[in-house]
């Protein structure tokens, strides 16, 4: 990184007096525990958040108190269960400014989401020889979804390339969106790398050729202010367990215009009006896409984490997970022999690096032993490694219950990794 | 307790930065590819058999210390053995492993090194990726390319 200077190691003052991490973290009470007799530093946000006591307590109450099937029954525990759901649903049109409730389809995750366009939307519409646009820096499940599709469809996946900073360059990719382009669908935030994609360009730049478009908000939701029609996307997909709510939630946003002239993806219950053997009817958005019992206390936890999202400064907190990252750049480039993958312009939330002589597997289990918990591996991003020539990277994914001790011991202990297998043990 | 002095061992470190057998065997009479998916580790083995001992055999690619250090200990380790003999190192080594009550006996040699990998669960895949590549390289020497195996 050259955008580092020296001085920038030690945070900015402003960022720490606005922001009162101490406070923040006493919220999330894992944060507390120790891992091998050292205090845990939590640094793998990228793959999965902890939750504050009060998503906790939320998925607790609904458990203890108010748990029955959502939907039916006229019984008092099934309206209280399906008023905690569906509020939940109401404060994600908020949290993204869908423009109703009708937008919001809760599945399992991003995958998920990704999964349902890709059958319901894409493969109705495709022909041979349409084209779906990605970019080299997407996670498998913004790939693999494709390939199936154009397999099913003879439609062709097109790559848009990367630069040498893992960066895109919003011309490359509106180069390569041709009159057969049918969908472009890409990362706000790459998970391997931490660019920002120019989103908001390429979105236009798509609605002005008629490509109906997908932007894998897995990465961004928990760190930057997403607004789904500034943005002027069709579809957004994002997971709960990234933004501190439970595992197996997670949303699809789509323009209702669009989802009402989708087939449903799966069939069962609750997605549908009517049934008889000749003919059924089809439930209205957004339960179209809802079939089978949902994850009730998933998506109650996930509208806990929005709840206590607006509870807090985002702006402060955002402004502290930026500090912590130029921190965390300037920290382990100080380190001999370390290189940062992906040196984006415009990046958050996370830092990709590789160090000469250590395998990042082996860093891993380093840290661990210090009580870091990182990722390491390829992330779901195999060609992001292929183009980089990496196996595999070590990565430090922040969130604002991050601190600046963590992100220095995270490299104090990368340097005792580098002197252990550049020296031998001592 | 786990102890990492106890996982990379000097042996271990000294294999890592200085692997043996190390490199192609144009004169191979069976490969295998081996691949760990979790952490991308890729490896290819090279034999050459000759009535049906492991004349010389060399290794490829790239892995974590755990990875690269157990391949070098191995190649060490057969080169020279019959196939059957070759077999039952790795059935100690295997069960050396994996086993929490096994104890790395005297014939283990400097294999014995790898006793430390079992007190981490995450990393014996990496430990025995080779091993499990050198029986499928055994299995079929007459095969051009066998299939890559898997840990997972």
């Amino acid at each position: 990184m050259t955008d580092i200077s020296p001085a920038a190691r030690t945070a900015p003052a402003s960022a720490r007096r606005s922001f009162d991490v101490g406070s923040v973290r006493r919220d999330f009470p894992v944060l507390a525990r120790t891992v091998h007799g050292k205090p845990l530093a939590y640094l793998d946000n990228g793959a999965s958040s902890q939750s504050p006591d009060a998503v906790i307590a939320a998925v607790d109450d609904y458990a203890r108190a108010h748990h029955a099937n959502i939907h039916r029954g006229v019984h008092t525990l099934s309206q209280e269960a399906t008023a905690l759901y569906e509020g939940a649903r109401d404060r994600l049109v908020g949290f993204i400014n869908a423009a109703s409730r009708h937008e919001i389809v809760l599945l399992r995750g991003a995958t998920e989401a990704v999964n349902l366009v890709a059958q319901s939307h894409a493969r109705p519409l495709l022909v041979p020889g349409d084209e779906i646009l990605i970019t080299h820096l997407e996670h498998h499940a913004n790939i693999v979804p494709w390939q199936i599709v154009c397999a099913q469809t003879g439609a062709k996946l097109v790559v848009a390339p990367i630069d040498a900073r893992g960066d895109v360059h919003a011309e490359a990719v509106e180069a390569l969106m041709g009159p057969r382009t049918r969908i472009l669908a890409c990362a706000h935030v790459s998970n391997a790398l931490g660019t920002v994609l120019p989103v908001a360009r390429l979105m236009a730049a798509a609605r002005a050729r008629g490509i109906v478009t997908l932007i894998d908000g897995a990465q961004a939701v928990a760190h930057l202010p997403v607004d789904v029609r500034a943005l002027g996307c069709d579809f957004y997909v994002f997971s709960g367990h990234k933004m501190f709510a439970p595992t197996g939630i997670g949303v699809l946003y789509g323009r209702e215009a669009l989802l009402e002239r989708m087939p449903p993806w799966q069939g069962g219950g609750d997605m549908i009006l009517s049934v008889e053997f000749e003919n059924t009817t089809y439930n209205s958005l957004p339960y179209k896409f809802e079939a089978g019992t949902p994850n009730i206390p998933g998506t109650i936890g996930l509208g806990a984490a929005v709840e206590y999202l607006g509870s807090l400064d985002l702006a402060a907190a955002h402004a502290h997970e930026d500090a912590l990252l130029r921190h965390a750049q300037a920290a382990l480039t100080a380190i001999p022999g370390l290189r940062l993958i992906g040196t984006a312009p415009r990046k958050l939330g996370l830092v990709s690096f590789v160090v000469d002589g250590v395998h990042p597997h082996d860093l891993g289990t380093i840290l661990d032993q210090d009580g870091i918990a990182i990722r390491t591996g390829h992330h779901c991003a195999m060609p992001v490694m292929d183009f980089f020539k990496v196996p595999a990277t070590a990565r430090a994914s922040f969130a604002f219950y991050n601190t600046f001790e963590e992100i220095d011991r995270l490299a104090a202990s990368v340097e005792r990794a580098r002197r252990m297998f550049t020296h031998g043990p001592g | 307790m786990m102890d990492l002095k106890d996982l990379y061992r000097d042996v271990i470190l000294d294999h890592n930065r200085n692997p043996r057998n190390f490199g192609p065997l144009p004169a191979a009479s069976a490969s295998a590819d081996g691949f760990n998916p979790l952490c991308g580790d890729r490896l290819k083995l090279h034999l050459r058999l000759v009535d049906d001992r492991i004349e010389d055999i060399r290794f490829e690619g790239q892995g974590c210390a755990i990875s690269t250090a157990s391949a070098s200990l191995m190649t060490e380790s057969v080169k020279g053995r019959t196939r059957a003999e070759a077999l039952t190192v790795f059935e100690r080594v295997h069960h050396l492993l994996t086993d929490d009550a096994a104890e790395a006996g005297d014939e283990l040699g400097k294999l014995a090194a790898l006793s430390g990998v079992r007190e981490f669960p995450a990393r014996v895949k990496c430990a025995s990726l080779c091993w499990h590549t050198l029986v499928a390289a055994l299995k079929d020497d007459a095969a051009p390319a066998p299939p890559a195996v898997s840990t997972e």
